[in-house]
């Protein structure tokens, strides 16, 4: 599976692993019971380096690029994909657009202590009216004098509470996608509240809720890109951020389908270890061969972005593809375990539970397949 | 203060070690890795370092993909690295490995040489006294805490019932025994940076060696058999009626078995 990667890109594959494996694989088990925010972790990330992957160095990150980024995210992911998808928020929709959109002050006051982990970042595009439909999202960005003020209701926001920097999508202007600006809100601004975190199926100890504004001030230097670019800025954002989902989950199949191997190969029934039947073995060929062809075209979507190349077709299929595979892997593996992959006492059902948020966060598979279609149709 | 930290490249500790012909194993058979209980004394070397400044050089005698396991401990945080490469070296005991190791540091200014207790493929553990021998260096050996002050260095040592304080004057030889430190991962900007560090590989007659006096043809042990270790034998399930009769019947086991 190595193949294609710089020898660079290799050792971060080890160090993250060896993060994942040593580090957070014994408490995985524990956050998704406790369901708390696993501080301690996020900081060991940060103290490797791990969260200003996408930072450029000149703001103490490593750029290391987004084909790095997806090796990391799947080693995380393949033991938690709580803490996948902490990180990867984090990184990608939670810091990106300030690289892409930031003014220099903006980088120079936000991106080094988002790149030291000082500062955890989330996004905020979601309302409890506006899904899918982002652009008809609700929330308000008054003008007032040299500031702004927001009002409104964001949902379903990764990191919720526990981020210190919040990129909102408020309306500055009339209706629709150009009506939409982007704002750097951070925790601590008068007004800014936040909803008790939701009872999730899965992904327990990564916090998920609302986000109230309540006339809150923003200055304006604290808009991201110029009025009216918000929209923009959410996609690009998504754009990007899906190459981490995606790789969030092969992680997530990845590490189910090591743990059903394992445990076909232990499991004795009539005789012989389930592995050694042709049923169980078509299963874990299947399974193997998806979270290939899922992983080889997140890389491929992350190459694409690396090489600022056109890359929205390739990450919105990437998305589709593996996180379907996940769902279906991850699905399969509770299967192999038998009885016992569907108690708590074992780990797959945490897996599966995870990976159905895949299929539904930053940008359903409907919305993906939405997306794949109108970029064959632009046809340039 | 400068540090050198003698770091050996091991097959991948867990993985059941294959052995050739001549009793030596097969180490094309294995991942390579650092040697874990080096990690150790890389980690005792740089935290010395955080403290009193210098330099953390890693000494590795090899092959030259050692390389590789040497950029480990540069993205850890060492400094630079200089490997000992010759093909007439393999086949070395621990009698070469030292006397080779020696010649390098003959060519280097030190405070003090780090080492780790033992490596997970020998496990002889002979190389860090036998090296402080041949440099005429103060042995402190199997430290289970380093300590540098004044041109001395103190370490402890557990022993049964407690621990000895020894101390020496500098440049010394010291090998940390494992859980003297929590060794620190590699951090990505580690990574980043080791790829810019200088490993400096030397051959025999650089550092004034004649082949025989290395390798199987010097080495002053010899192999002469393999042995695998005996399969784990099944254990033994007792079902007591009370926790008190599990209790007498374990001590009865250790009792008899002159583990107490």
């Amino acid at each position: 599976m190595s193949e294609g990667l710089t020898a660079e890109q290799e050792m971060i594959r080890d160090a993250a692993r060896t993060f994942a494996q040593e580090i957070v694989a014994p408490r995985a088990a524990e956050i998704d019971r406790t369901h708390d925010f696993p501080a301690d972790l996020v900081r060991r990330a940060a103290q490797l380096d791990l969260m200003g992957i996408i930072v450029p160095e000149e703001y103490g990150g490593t750029a290391l690029g987004h084909l790095a980024f997806a090796v990391y995210v799947e080693e995380v992911a393949a033991v938690s994909g709580a803490l996948a998808v902490i990180l990867d928020v984090h990184s990608s929709v939670g810091t990106e657009p300030i690289v892409d959109w930031g003014s220099d002050e903006q980088k120079r006051r936000y991106l080094p202590r988002l790149a030291a982990g000082e500062m955890l970042g989330a996004f905020a595009l979601t309302e409890p009216e506006s899904g899918s439909d982002a652009a008809s999202l609700q929330t308000t960005a008054e003008r007032v004098g040299d500031r702004y003020v927001l009002n409104g209701t964001k949902t379903f926001i990764t990191n919720v509470g526990v981020a210190d920097l919040y990129i909102v999508m408020a309306r500055t202007g009339g209706p629709g996608a150009r009506g939409i600006s982007a704002f750097l809100v951070e925790k601590g601004m008068k007004g800014l509240g936040f909803g008790q975190p939701m009872h999730k199926m899965g992904l327990h100890g990564s916090p998920t809720g609302e986000i109230l504004l309540d006339d809150v001030e923003v200055p304006e230097e604290n808009r991201l890109g110029p009025e009216g670019a918000g929209f923009k800025v959410a996609m690009k954002a998504l754009d990007s951020g899906r190459i981490g989902i995606s790789a969030q989950a092969v992680g997530l199949a990845r590490g189910a389908l090591d743990l059903a191997v394992e445990y076909a190969k232990q499991r004795v029934q009539f005789g012989q270890p389930i592995i050694q039947f042709e049923g169980i073995q078509f299963m874990i060929a299947d399974m193997a061969t998806a979270v290939d062809a899922a992983r080889l075209m997140t890389w491929d979507a992350a190459a694409a972005c690396d090489a600022a190349e056109p890359f929205t077709l390739l990450a919105s299929m990437a998305k589709l593809f593996a996180t379907d595979t996940a769902m279906t892997v991850t699905t399969d593996a509770v299967q192999i375990f038998g009885g016992y992959g569907y108690i708590k006492e074992f780990p797959v059902e945490r897996f599966m539970r995870d990976a159905k948020a895949t299929q539904i966060y930053e940008g359903t598979n409907q919305i993906q397949r939405i997306v794949i279609a109108r970029e064959l149709l632009r046809g340039d | 203060m400068n540090i050198v930290v003698c770091v050996k490249q091991v097959p991948e500790t867990t993985a059941p070690k294959e052995f050739g012909p001549d009793n030596r194993i097969n180490r094309a058979a294995h991942e390579a890795v650092v040697n874990p209980f080096d990690e150790y004394a890389i980690e005792a070397g740089l935290q010395l370092k955080e403290k009193h400044g210098g330099e953390v050089t890693i000494l590795t005698m090899g092959p030259s993909g050692a390389q590789d396991t040497m950029r480990k401990a540069l993205a850890m945080g060492a400094d630079r690295g200089l490997l000992v490469s010759d093909p007439a070296l393999e086949g070395s005991d621990t009698w070469t490995t030292a006397y080779v190791l020696a010649q390098a540091l003959r060519r280097e200014e030190y405070d003090l040489i780090l080492t780790g207790m033992e490596s997970t493929d020998a496990r002889t553990g002979l190389v860090p006294a036998a090296l402080a021998e041949q440099l005429g260096l103060p042995s402190l050996t199997y430290a289970s805490s380093v300590e540098v002050e004044d041109g001395n260095v103190s370490v402890r040592r557990q022993v049964t019932g407690g621990y000895e304080e020894v101390r020496g004057p500098t440049p010394a030889l010291v090998s940390v025994v494992k859980g003297v430190n929590e060794p620190r991962y590699p951090s990505l900007k580690g990574i980043m940076a080791a790829k810019r560090k200088e490993i400096t590989v030397l051959d025999l007659a650089q550092l004034e060696i004649q082949p025989d006096e290395v390798g199987a043809a010097g080495a002053k042990t010899k192999v002469l058999d393999v042995t695998p270790r005996p399969e784990k034998q099944a254990g033994q399930v007792i079902s007591p009626d009370s926790p008190e009769e599990a209790a007498r019947i374990i001590a009865d086991f250790l009792q008899v078995n002159k583990f107490i």
